[in-house]
């Protein structure tokens, strides 16, 4: 006995087996027990696995996939050992050492370069079960260097006389030619024989499988294999068989109009004769996503949806929705002809079922119907449980959204309708709303004041103070409030609801915009009682005036109402605008406010002393006039008025959506430079611009508030010494500077109505005459409206806001697989054998034995993409809808690119296979 | 074409997975974290197909078992709730009237069965008699090496080499 067997031997005698380890893994309570119970079985396998009988070294091989397998214990380090067993004469090892292989290894293991031999092997070894351990095995793990290396012993397999080998041959090449593409050359005609020789329906069945794994990548090489196709989908009695040729022709369709019409008929047979489900549901997928132009078939097809749809097994239900959803884009009369099966399934038990008919239902939605699905579904979104809830909420605002609310036409509805969901208690899409509320502020007109009195009913409301969810739309709220006070029947209370105590509990940025917005409120209010019948009326005539070419029949009413309000009946704005109320509304925002000043946070404390710094110079005038009551006519010349006049000017101008050129398109200032360096960020264009505007505002040393007096000249009067007046300026500036980065909404009256610009007159109305002219150009008035009440103007930029970026994603391999399958197909074998003709690309043309000898650099070249290749299956897989639907396309390109010869011959060559 | 397998217990214990598309152990166990997690909380008698990263996972209760099977999006989902069937009932007859404790002692016989009858993530083979002969043979071959293995003269051989 020599020293190395001892060990060795006690090891064997007395190793735990398999069911031992289970046993103790059971007995061990899972957690820190049973995890030192595995470790010290792992130690014990680290021992066991490096005996020299392969007895011993099995079990502990088999020990560590059972804990790989189903506790996660890594395995890798056991790699050379899984090989070794591979070799064994014994099959119980050898089987324990292709389990532990096909399930622990992977393609960047060093050790896979052991495997070849052995795999070559058994690949062509005499006992059927030797070889198909080594198929399956291959199957899993095959790398560029297999499949390169094994395809010929895989060519021998394909015709090999076991069923059991040759179907397991036949699936493996779907791995081989995705790793090495040539191998299509080699192994593609063999492939085509087993799809003809029906002898045996299971390798029927893989081959059929392998094609339509590849024909789902690259459909437009396989066209001249239809006849066989259709030849199986006439002859064959087997399910699965038929459910791959049809998922064939799926694809095949698309391409080959005269292939359509040939195989409708035929699928519409096995539609109505099948009795298996699976059968008769792949025939209706392949009718409505292919066929959609065949109406009999269509009809057919609904019909078997609708039989779904009425089932009572919920999967069949669930595949009713699905049919339906793939139905709707061409045939919508299918979904409306089942709409109550579709609400029905709204308030099913199953969330999965649900989710498939509200997205139905939501691809019912038009202009028509908008009013009454949004009602049903807020019904329904109320009584459901708080996830499904927020899906509908979620599929509601983006349906309306979609190319900018193409379906809302009534505008004052939908406004409503967003306030009504910030109001269902489990919503938490406060922040589509708010962008929702804002956006169509700036871009419809013609809704402000409906979206006023939606706002106040919001702010006015304490208990929606408490809801953390929609604080995001009541600052939405606040700031509408804001900027459109002007609609506002009572500001007063508006501006009582943006200073409520309970605003306290809204997050600091949020109570910033509250802040903000009754600076707002109280420069309107001031506005409206010093300078009656000035600001706000000329403002109002003129939104009315802007839209002259339309003829408004209930929302001009509206406005002439509010101008009405305003204007003309003085009774009532006096009532409105009476000293009294100016004074208590002072006193209210000093003393709310007051508190605040002294906030840690910088945006609420800045903003609370303009506000106080406004109030607090309005209030030392005012109650200065308030014993001479006659003095009425002085109010113009107050240095409050000034202010507020200059405050009013600046505030009054319209936000505009912003266009995503806009950037682009501003002037670039004089004096200022733009480095050369910049040039090359123009992919990063909006951001640069963005920075040199910033700090292009701020450099202006008129405007540095240290300096403020001595160096302005053209301001200082209008200033004065006051700080809080100074900052007015200051913003007002800020918001001019930014004004040019807008585009205005509406014409030269409000342009020239607008206030005049501080430091450059000149400068400033160029720009503005430049923005009028954009805007006309980008203003995409939107279709006629026909129906009784028509749709206000949306403001919508040329450019689509939100768009995805589609990044192109080119699939090099499926590119060489179906070059080379094309080759087959269409090319001679002779032509194959010896060198390419056409020359077409590098690598591919190539003949196998001509690669094996040279061009090792380019191959090892290639090898290393297949590795990316693998690493990024997961992005791959993402992005496979993408890349298939554009597949066609890249293809036509590149053979186009190929020269006229071979579109010429393919041209030909279809109409003789077509049947 | 399927993705993986997946077997788990009604408590969340995996009891198989097979990947035929590569997934990293990184990923593998985040996927089984998320799907027992979205697969155990669905109650009975819902359908069997959930939506799950854009791909699709179908999956049947049997006893305390689940068996999950993820495809792409336009694969059929009745042909898999039949080739899991299908599976089930030769692993029933594999081990007559099979239960959770049978596949956890005999975790390499499952995968050997699920082999025959599943490659390169398609089925292979839709006759049940030809899988169970196929394993059959299989297993006749192991039980002639063990006993090769077993047998004194051999565990002599080893002992005095």
């Amino acid at each position: 006995m020599s020293g190395g067997g001892g060990p060795s031997l006690m090891d064997s005698l007395f190793q735990r087996t398999l069911d031992d380890l289970i046993k103790g893994i059971r007995l061990h309570l899972p957690g820190a027990a049973q995890s030192s119970f595995i470790s010290k079985s792992l130690d014990e396998i680290r021992r066991e696995i490096k005996s020299t009988d392969s007895q011993t070294k099995s079990t502990a091989l088999q020990k560590l996939t059972y804990l790989h397998s189903l506790h996660g214990i890594d395995m890798s380090w056991a790699a050379f050992h899984a090989v070794e067993l591979t070799s064994s004469p014994s099959f119980l090892h050898k089987k324990t050492g292709y389990l532990a292989a096909s399930l622990s290894f992977r393609p960047s293991m060093d050790v896979l370069l052991l495997l070849t031999n052995q795999l070559r092997k058994d690949l062509s070894s005499t006992n059927q079960h030797e070889a198909s351990l080594a198929l399956e095995c291959l199957s899993v793990i095959c790398t560029p260097d297999f499949a390169r290396d094994l395809t010929p012993d895989i060519f021998t397999l394909l015709s090999s006389g076991k069923n059991s080998i040759r179907k397991k041959a036949i699936a493996c090449l779907l791995m081989v030619f995705s790793q090495y593409p040539d191998a299509v050359r080699v192994c593609f005609k063999r492939l085509v024989d087993n799809l003809e020789s029906a002898d045996n329906v299971q390798t029927l069945a893989a081959t059929v499988g392998v094609f339509c794994e590849l024909a789902s990548k690259e459909p437009r090489s396989y066209i001249p294999l239809a006849p066989e196709f259709y030849r199986i989908l006439v002859d064959s009695r087997n399910n699965w068989v038929l459910i791959k040729v049809l998922k064939i022709f799926a694809h095949l369709a698309k391409l080959e109009p005269r292939l359509a019409k040939k195989v409708v008929e035929l699928i519409c047979d096995h539609m109505k004769q099948s009795e298996a489900k699976s059968l008769v549901f792949e025939c209706v997928r392949t009718i409505v996503s292919s066929f959609y132009e065949y109406e009999f078939a269509v009809k057919l097809a609904v019909v078997k949806i609708r039989e779904f749809l009425l089932d009572s097994d919920l999967n069949l239900r669930y595949l009713g929705l699905q049919g339906l959803l793939l139905v709707a884009p061409n045939h919508l009369w299918a979904v409306l002809e089942n709409k109550e099966v579709v609400i029905k399934s709204l308030s099913d038990v199953d969330r999965n079922i649900k989710l498939e008919a509200l997205r139905l239902v939501m691809s019912m939605v038009s202009d028509d119907n908008v009013v009454e699905i949004c009602r049903v579904l807020i019904g329904y979104a109320l009584k459901s449980d708080p996830e499904f809830c927020n899906e509908i909420l979620r599929s509601m605002l983006s349906t309306c959204y979609r190319n900018v609310y193409e379906i809302i036409i009534d505008f004052d509805w939908y406004v409503s309708l967003l306030a009504e969901m910030a109001r269902i208690p489990h919503c938490q899409n406060g922040e589509e709303i708010e962008f929702q509320l804002i956006d169509i502020g700036m871009r419809v007109k013609a809704v402000r004041p409906e979206l006023v009195r939606v706002g106040r009913g919001l702010l006015i409301d304490p208990a929606l103070l408490g809801s953390p969810f929609i604080h995001r739309i009541l600052s939405a709220a606040a700031w509408v409030s804001g900027e459109y006070v002007k609609f506002s029947r009572n500001p007063f209370e508006i501006m009582e609801a943006l200073l409520q105590p309970r605003t306290n509990l809204l997050p600091p940025s949020i109570r910033s915009v509250y802040i903000h917005s009754t600076f707002k409120v109280l420069s309107f209010f001031l506005h409206s009682f010093l300078l009656p019948g000035k600001g706000v009326n000329s403002s109002l005539s003129n939104f009315v005036d802007i839209e002259p070419g339309f003829t408004y029949s209930e929302s001009e009413q509206e406005f002439t109402e509010i101008d009405h309000a305003t204007s003309s009946s003085g009774l009532n704005k006096r009532d409105t605008f009476t000293q009294e109320a100016v004074v208590n509304m002072l006193t209210l925002v000093i003393t709310s406010l007051t508190p605040l000043a002294e906030s840690h946070d910088v945006e609420i404390q800045e903003r609370v002393r303009n506000v106080l710094g406004l109030a607090q110079l309005a209030q030392q005038e005012i109650s200065c006039n308030h014993d001479q009551k006659e003095k009425m006519v002085d109010k113009v010349d107050l240095k409050t008025s000034i202010i507020i006049r200059l405050i009013n000017d600046a505030l009054s101008e319209d936000f505009g959506p912003v266009s995503f050129s806009a950037q682009e398109r501003v002037p670039v200032p004089n004096g200022l430079v733009l480095e050369e360096n910049l040039s090359k960020l123009d992919s990063l264009c909006a951001d640069v611009q963005l920075s040199i505007s910033e700090s292009f505002s701020l450099v202006k040393p008129i405007l540095l508030p240290t300096d403020g007096d001595s160096i302005s000249n053209q301001q200082n009067e209008e200033e004065s010494e006051t700080s809080p007046a100074e900052s007015m300026s200051l913003l007002a500036e800020h918001r001019k500077r930014h004004g040019l980065f807008y585009l205005p909404s509406d014409h030269n009256k409000n342009a020239s109505s607008s206030f005049p610009p501080a430091n450059d007159p000149n400068q400033r109305d160029n720009d503005v005459e430049d923005l009028v002219k954009l805007t006309e150009e980008s203003l995409v008035l939107k279709r006629k409206p026909s129906s009784s009440r028509p749709r206000p103007v949306v403001v919508k930029l040329d450019e689509g806001e939100r768009l995805p970026i589609t990044v192109k994603k080119t699939d090099e391999n499926d590119d060489l697989i179906s070059g080379a399958v094309r080759d087959v197909l269409l090319g001679n074998e002779a032509s194959l054998r010896s060198s390419n003709p056409s020359g077409r690309r590098k690598g591919e043309s190539h003949s196998k034995d001509k690669v094996e000898n040279s061009e090792t650099g380019n191959l090892s070249k290639r090898r290393s993409k297949h590795r990316n290749h693998g690493k990024n299956v997961e992005d791959k897989e993402e992005n496979s809808e993408k890349s298939k639907k554009k597949s066609g396309g890249r293809h036509k390109a590149r053979r186009r690119a190929d020269g006229g010869i071979d579109v010429a011959v393919q041209k030909q060559v279809i109409p003789d296979f077509l049947l | 074409m399927i993705h993986f397998v997946l077997l788990i217990s009604r408590q969340g214990k995996v009891r198989l997975t097979k990947w035929y598309s590569p997934y990293s152990q990184k990923e593998r166990s985040k996927v089984i974290r998320e799907l027992s997690g979205t697969i155990l909380s669905r109650g009975p008698k819902l359908c069997n197909f959930v939506e799950w990263r854009g791909l699709k996972v179908v999956y049947k209760r049997y006893a305390s078992l689940y068996f999950c099977m993820c495809i792409n999006q336009e694969d059929n989902e009745l042909e898999i709730l039949e080739i899991i069937h299908h599976y089930v009932e030769i692993l029933d007859r594999y081990f007559g009237s099979v239960c959770e404790l049978d596949l956890i002692f005999n975790f390499h016989k499952a995968y050997y069965i699920l082999d025959e009858v599943l490659i390169a993530g398609e089925l292979q083979e839709s006759s049940k008699k030809t899988v169970a002969r196929l394993v059959a043979t299989q297993d006749s071959l192991v039980e002639a090496a063990k006993e090769e293995a077993n047998s004194i003269s051999n565990i002599i051989a080893q002992a005095t080499k």
